[in-house]
């Protein structure tokens, strides 16, 4: 019972904070802005996955899980590297 | 399963909402750009790391097994979370800073930053 209130209070915080990255994203002073928006982006959408998958009893989201933040947190670098050397791999 | 570790795992699900809550509002609302960087490497990665503790904590009370899959997806945010900001320090520091108001790194060479190619050859 507290446990499906404290499952569904996690992903409405999550859910806003994604709201909240979509704002910033849309708002964002310069490119680092975006490129850290769209990470923290990632970031809670892992968390959703999760928290999601823990209220259905899916056993199968965690390999998205994964996937959402691996390649998340690869996109990041890439787009760093561009940005800092103007090429990816060099 | 026991009142009490329900308990836990609602007080752990509970603070990882607020925490990533508050990773994200910081990061709309802090002022310079150095301090936009800590809101979501720290207090994000803190938040989906408990709440995917939580998550663990609780297969492994219901279920009667060690959730690997969760606690690997928490320690590669804890891993990569640090590498992510300070790549974005570096590219903040690369564009967005006048190179002479940059502190002298008294070491006779530049910052490594902003060297055309890095110390040891091209990378």
């Amino acid at each position: 019972m507290i446990l499906d209130h404290a499952l569904t209070f996690a992903i409405g915080c999550f859910a806003l904070a994604l709201l909240l990255n979509l704002i910033r994203f849309a708002t964002a002073p310069g490119f680092a802005d975006r490129v850290l928006a769209v990470d923290t982006m990632t970031v809670n959408v892992t968390a959703l996955v999760v928290l999601y998958s823990a209220r259905s009893g899916s056993v199968f989201s965690f390999e998205a899980a994964l996937l959402f933040a691996m390649t998340g947190f690869v996109s990041t670098m890439a787009f760093c590297k561009y940005l800092l050397r103007g090429s990816i791999v060099e | 399963m026991t009142a009490l570790a329900e308990i836990t795992v609602a007080v752990l699900l509970v603070a990882g909402g607020l925490f990533g809550l508050i990773g994200s509002y910081g990061l709309l609302r802090l002022k310079d750009r150095m301090q936009r960087l800590h809101a979501p490497t720290k207090a994000t990665t803190l938040g989906v790391g408990t709440a995917l503790v939580a998550v663990a904590f609780h297969i492994w009370l219901t279920e009667d097994r060690f959730a690997f899959r969760e606690i690997l997806v928490a320690v590669f945010f804890f891993a990569t979370a640090p590498l992510s900001a300070l790549f974005l320090a570096k590219v903040h520091l690369f564009r967005d800073i006048p190179r002479d108001s940059l502190p002298p790194t008294g070491t006779g060479s530049t910052w490594a930053t902003l060297t055309p190619d890095p110390p040891g050859g091209k990378s």
